[in-house]
């Protein structure tokens, strides 16, 4: 990574593929006049220094006309000239910004935002100038004048109301047809019996209109809900903007031999498709010719590579590593491997779907409760009165404003907003405010094991016991392969080795290479022997030979998180039990579960095995945190009652996750605990808060001593309150 | 009280002037990124406005 500020180190980034060229061709857009729109995602974006170098990196391609970056969304548009495609992903690469593509569709791009924003300003608009006009006749304006006053209120609130308020009706609306109740049913039905009344009253020059109390409900509650949709849009397309593990579509081999790059959902059992080492296999299919190695590590958990040669079955997903294979489809995209995970996951919807956010199951009791007191009201006004409608109605309607629920609309998605902020400096996103609630009520926690507690990549591990000339040696071999083992040894390459010559790699056995006379491999070990290991035990380990002679015996294990140790043993302090189900081997698992002392490890798990294991402990009463990365993990994180995944997950995984974290560190789990746990307390707080000011107000209200001047003032300072609880959020105890 | 025959429409005009500005910013991409806004403040080369973006 080509950056300054810390905190950038850690990214995820590195391991994962880059998209090849015809697939940013493919997801360019038409703009006329043969120039290319190309958005990419580029998530290691982070500060100033950065910007500069993509943007003047890329500006001094030929071809490209401008190249634009966004800081908020890490995205860069790229507009480009001509028939040919500039190396736009070689030029951030080795600028050290992988970028990857994302599916959008196109248009529905954050209409809701400019909805709510705009609605925000007008509402805004109307209400400053409504107050102007109330300050002065809460000041004494008489006569004509209020009057004059009120009708000018009247006419700026009323396309506020339409404009800003139709938010509210069309959600209030939406609830009422389904016979439910949230929270924005008080608000509308307030509101406009608020506007209502105040039109009574001017039209009959009395002296109370409640214009700017509707009016500035409106806008307060329109800021928190802008809040709440700008907070959730930003984590979704962060956590889009990361690498897709499924391509858009694959080089598919014609009758003629002609090659197409064919979107994903054109393509059929039966078609032979061309997949370059370092790509993503597309689709369930049949190696038709070409041998590789196979990270299937994100499939189904198991950290070694495998080896496939013709007429082996590869599952969608995987990583095709070291050599190009001719494949044929078996399946169609939607009959892959991958959409079996994503029926088995809606089959297995557990308490997420049953779970319902606070603020709606207070306004679930909190909206029939102010409407039969407004209606108590009106009765009981009525029938003290005699009968005096004009009196009941006005009162009902100052408990109505009285009693909206600003606290809940407005502080609850400020905490949740201050939250997400929170966790997004520690690297974190968050689906939505439901996520944190729900975190904060887990009490076990269950870990996937490969790329979950481990990184997902192998390290070198008896490095003392190896000489340094035969590292070197096999670090500057291993250079020259993407195997993820090579990978690991090649970290150790400091210029130092013998300068090879006619490196070849051999896919499924090693890479080879000649230097001082001698042939040298380093890999399987029969293969790395020569051809006369025959008469031995068969060799699984990894070695490196030099003309047939082995120099160094190579162990590799997968390496464990950072911070994973400490992570874990806050879990168990804070949370509850912790618990690994894997879907790699027994001895590998109790490897890594002797190394981070968890007790109770699951090894060997398909996808449906770790699911019943989740709705076990969901039977038993727990509430599971389920942390994990893999597709074979995508079930059980969607059956889990909150669920996080790191950034490297598989696309579908980090869908189904509640949370998803950036960096490599382990320690992100229990920052999110304690976060979420913080924010749970100041929305309670904040609940009951408003519960005080409710116990307060409501009787004032009842009695009829509310008017306007003291409706404004009393919703003012309740919601100035809620605020500024949820903002002790803000400060970082660490 | 005559001064409120055109006070009122003077103040209403000047608020009318502050939403339209926004609506203008909103619409020509201001806020599309306002971490960047915050960096690209900080570059020293010759920085050209953005040029809308054809949506």
């Amino acid at each position: 990574m080509s950056c300054c500020a810390p905190g950038a180190d850690g990214f995820a980034g590195g391991v994962q593929s880059l998209p090849s060229d015809d697939e940013v061709r493919f997801s360019a857009r038409n703009l006329g006049d043969g120039v290319f729109q190309t958005e990419l995602s580029v998530p290691a974006v982070h500060c100033g220094a950065c910007i500069r170098s993509i943007e003047a990196g890329l500006g001094r391609l030929d071809g490209v006309e401008a190249a634009r970056v966004n800081l908020s969304t890490r995205r860069v548009t790229v507009r480009w000239r001509g028939e040919a495609l500039p190396p736009i992903v070689a030029t951030l690469a080795r600028l050290g910004y992988a970028p990857t593509v994302f599916d959008e569709p196109e248009g529905e791009k954050d209409r809701t935002l400019s909805e709510l924003l705009v609605a925000v300003a007008v509402s805004g608009f109307a209400a400053g100038n409504i107050m102007l006009l109330s300050v002065s006749v809460w000041s004494g304006a008489e006569g004509a004048t209020r009057d004059l006053f009120h009708w000018v209120s009247a006419l700026i609130a009323l396309p506020a109301m339409f404009f800003a308020g139709r938010i509210y009706y069309r959600s209030a609306w939406g609830a009422l047809k389904h016979g439910r109740m949230n929270m924005d049913v008080p608000i509308a039905i307030g509101i406009t019996m608020a506007y209502a009344l105040s039109l009574y009253e001017t039209i009959h020059s009395g002296p109370h209109a409640y214009f700017d109390a509707s009016v500035t409900l409106l806008f307060f509650l329109l800021i928190g809900r802008s809040l709440d949709h700008v907070m959730r849009e930003r984590a979704r397309t962060a956590v889009k903007g990361l690498a897709r593990l499924a391509p858009r579509g694959a080089l598919v081999i014609g009758a003629g031999g002609a090659r197409d790059y064919l979107a994903l959902s054109e393509i059929e059992p039966g078609m032979r498709l061309l997949v370059a080492a370092g790509e993503r296999i597309p689709v369930d299919a049949v190696v038709e010719a070409g041998l590789s190695d196979i990270d299937r590590s994100l499939v189904s958990g198991e950290s070694a590579p495998q080896k496939v040669a013709e007429g082996d079955a590869i599952q969608a997903g995987t990583l095709n590593l070291t050599g190009p294979l001719t494949l044929a489809a078996t399946a169609r995209a939607e009959d892959s491997f991958l959409a079996e995970m994503l029926r088995m996951m809606e089959a297995a919807e557990g308490g997420r779907a049953r779970y319902r956010r606070i603020a709606d199951r207070v306004s679930a009791a909190y909206a029939p409760v102010v409407h039969l007191t407004a209606l108590a009201t009106f009765l009981g006004w009525m029938a003290a009165t005699g009968g005096d409608w004009h009196r009941a109605v006005t009162v009902a309607i100052a408990v109505l404003i009285i009693t909206c629920p600003c606290a809940l609309g407005l502080a609850v998605p400020i905490v949740q907003v201050v939250a997400a902020r929170r966790l997004f400096e520690h690297g974190i996103m968050v689906r939505d405010g439901g996520a944190m609630e729900r975190l904060a009520e887990a009490d076990v926690a269950v870990f996937d094991k490969t790329g979950t507690l481990t990184l997902g990549h192998p390290r070198l591990q008896n490095l003392q016991q190896i000489a340094p000339e035969a590292l070197a040696a096999a670090a500057a071999l291993a250079a020259n392969s993407r195997h993820p083992l090579s990978q690991a040894v090649a970290v150790y390459d400091e210029g130092k080795g013998p300068v090879f010559e006619a490196v070849a790699e051999r896919p499924g056995f090693g890479v080879e290479g000649r230097a001082e006379g001698s042939l040298w491999r380093l890999g399987r070990a029969e293969w790395a022997r020569g051809d006369g290991a025959s008469g031995e035990v068969a060799d699984e380990g990894t070695v490196l030979s030099r003309d047939g002679a082995v120099l160094a015996r190579l162990e590799f294990d997968d390496a464990i998180r950072p911070d994973a140790r400490e992570a874990l043993a806050e879990l168990e302090d804070r949370l509850g039990p912790v618990e690994m189900l894997s879907g790699d081997t027994a001895r590998a698992c109790r490897r890594v579960a002797d190394r981070l002392s968890i007790a109770h490890v699951e090894a060997g798990l398909m996808p449906a095995d770790k699911v019943a294991r989740i709705e076990a402990l969901a039977r038993q009463g727990r509430k599971v945190l389920m942390v994990g990365d893999g597709l074979n993990d995508a079930p059980a994180l969607g059956a889990a009652h909150v669920s996080m995944a790191p950034a490297t997950a598989a696309d579908i995984g980090r869908n189904a996750a509640d949370f998803v974290f950036l960096r490599d560190s382990l320690s992100a789990v229990p920052v999110a605990l304690d976060v979420s746990r913080r924010a749970g307390r100041l929305v309670r707080q904040n609940v009951a808060l408003a519960i005080v000011y409710n116990v307060f107000a409501v009787p004032v209200a009842i009695l009829g001593y509310v008017t306007p001047l003291i409706a404004a003032v009393a919703m003012s300072t309740s919601s100035i309150i809620v605020i500024a609880n949820a903002l002790r959020l803000g400060r970082v105890r660490r | 009280m005559s001064m409120l025959i055109y006070l009122i429409p003077v103040a209403l005009f000047l608020g009318a002037l502050a939403l339209l500005a926004f609506l203008w910013a909103l619409r020509s991409g201001q806020y599309e990124d306002l971490d960047g806004a915050a960096e690209r403040v900080l570059l020293d080369d010759e920085d050209e406005p953005q040029t809308p973006a054809k949506r």
